[in-house]
């Protein structure tokens, strides 16, 4: 009897715990898809900040993003493959710790630390910091799937290509990584999908324009530091565009997750 | 002739203090079938990965003693163990093939993945390709099924036809020595029954080394089998002579069934 009242007690517990997180999360969204929509108009795609659009903030968030990718890709995916094929002993496993720690590094001393390395000698914000900043949010997360997708991939395909004759390195790069692509490119998307919705890597690095511009030396227009600035006016357009902005923000994550998903569950 | 000898062989796997193979002395006859059998653990695998030194994509092992492999060209033998460099491993390699107990296809093409071998060994020409890829695949029984769709993905093979590309992609480099880890043991009857008809008939080409747990199979297939436990040769001979009269009490006791 007894155990059958616990059991109870626990199963209520568990369902009231699922249905008040289920349900915070669905009243975010909620909110801001309902403020979200009513906000969204054509004007706001066609024109830039300083007249009330978002158009140069979203060209710049991207621009951004795929110059972080365009870093964190190749050397992610190198040192993936370095920790998981070539360095096998101590020294390897110190370093996969290390990029596991950086992985949950705080977005804001990531910030603030290419705040020091590239503006502030510089003298002025820039959107290569910014996309640099982005590109070490991203390299952990690209680093530790890389790593633990060739994990998956069994020995024995390893042995086989090395029976065939290959070289340690041929096979890699056409065998191991062929039979891992999957994976790894999910872990990529997602990754992109984490660093585009970023703000504080970027508040002292890119910092924002009003402007549509592509000189990345100079101030560089970002969507979320917008949105941030933008929540913080007075006036009822600038809240209206911010959420119309967070709710623009929040389709492009998903919509990458799912095709990060979808790629995994067709080839997977 | 002997296509390979084992003088006095030892291996250590790194970090382990004791050997797993103690002063192992075996030949390998030409163009004859050889069976490892022994109980799981008697080290008939880490035998067999000696031969082409597989063993060495993981540092620290140890070997002593002699692995002789005969040369054709030269009509001498070298031992393997003095090997080094990398295109000397490379060419033991492709002298010696080997096939898993897992079928191992690439996630590429079927074409591409007989083809895999034959492009590491610098052949690019496209009509020489094709040829030695029919050839293969026909050599390993598979070509009627796969010729209407080499360009499909490996991936899509059952079970057994990929073990038969498997042997396919080895036997493309047109190897000396085949060595089978236990080719079958992950593989339905029939696909059993295909693999073993298909070694039988590869021993007119090449030298073969089968490591079976399947007593059957090495007595059905085989035409000499060692018998090894605890890491030590106890007893090489005709396979007949091993299945019928044993010269070892021990040989006799695992034969028959009694422990292993």
């Amino acid at each position: 009897m007894n155990r059958l009242i616990v059991n109870k007690i626990i199963i209520a517990l568990s369902v009231f715990s699922a249905l008040f997180g289920i349900g915070v999360l669905f009243w975010i969204l909620g909110t801001l898809t309902i403020k979200g929509i009513v906000s969204i108009n054509w004007h706001i795609f066609t024109h830039d900040l300083v007249e009330k659009g978002i158009r140069n903030l979203i060209i710049g968030q991207f621009i951004m993003g795929i110059l972080a990718s365009f870093i964190a890709i190749p050397v992610g995916v190198a040192a993936g493959i370095y920790l998981r094929e070539y360095n096998t002993n101590k020294f390897g496993e110190i370093l996969r710790n290390l990029s596991d720690v950086m992985m949950s590094a705080p977005s804001i001393v990531v910030g603030i630390f290419v705040y020091g390395l590239l503006v502030d000698p510089i003298g002025h914000y820039n959107g290569f910091a910014g996309a640099i900043a982005l590109a070490i949010m991203m390299l952990p997360i690209v680093i530790s799937t890389t790593d633990s997708m060739l994990s998956l991939v069994p020995k024995e395909l390893r042995e086989a290509g090395i029976a065939l004759g290959g070289s340690k390195h041929k096979i890699i790069l056409q065998i191991v990584l062929r039979a891992a692509k999957v994976g790894i490119t999910t872990g990529i998307l997602l990754a992109f999908a984490r660093i585009i919705g970023e703000t504080a890597p970027l508040l002292f690095t890119s910092a924002n324009n009003q402007y549509l511009t592509f000189d990345l030396t100079h101030q560089f227009p970002s969507l979320t530091v917008s949105i941030y600035n933008l929540a913080n006016y007075p006036d009822e357009a600038s809240i209206n565009l911010a959420w119309a902005a967070s709710f623009i923000l929040t389709i492009v994550v998903l919509i990458i997750n799912l095709l990060g998903r979808y790629i995994t569950r067709n080839k997977g | 002739m002997n296509m390979m000898e084992i003088k006095n062989f030892s291996f250590t796997y790194a970090k382990a203090s004791k050997p797993s193979l103690k002063n192992i002395n075996l030949p390998i006859k030409k163009n004859q079938i050889t069976a490892l059998i022994g109980p799981s653990g008697c080290g008939k695998s880490t035998l067999l990965r000696s031969l082409n030194r597989i063993h060495d994509l993981y540092p620290g092992n140890k070997y002593e003693g002699e692995i002789l492999l005969y040369n054709p060209q030269t009509n001498e033998y070298e031992n393997i163990l003095e090997l080094k460099k990398e295109n000397e491993f490379i060419n033991l390699r492709q002298r010696v093939g080997m096939i898993f107990q897992k079928p191992t296809p690439f996630p590429m093409s079927i074409f591409d993945n007989v083809a895999y071998g034959l492009r590491l060994n610098g052949i690019k020409n496209k009509s020489e390709l094709e040829t030695r890829v029919e050839e293969a695949l026909k050599g390993a029984a598979l070509w009627n099924e796969v010729k209407d769709r080499l360009k499909a993905s490996a991936m899509g093979l059952s079970g057994g036809q990929q073990q038969r590309l498997c042997i396919a992609r080895a036997v493309a480099l047109k190897p000396e020595i085949l060595l089978f880890d236990e080719p079958t043991s992950a593989l339905d009857p029939i696909s059993t029954g295909a693999i073993e008809q298909l070694v039988a008939e590869l021993k007119k080409d090449v030298t073969i080394a089968i490591v079976t747990h399947n007593m059957q199979q090495a007595s059905r297939l085989s035409d000499y089998t060692a018998f090894m436990y605890m890491g030590e040769l106890i007893e090489y001979n005709k396979t007949e002579k091993i299945f019928l009269n044993p010269d070892e009490k021990l040989t006799e006791d695992y034969i028959t069934g009694r422990f292993g």
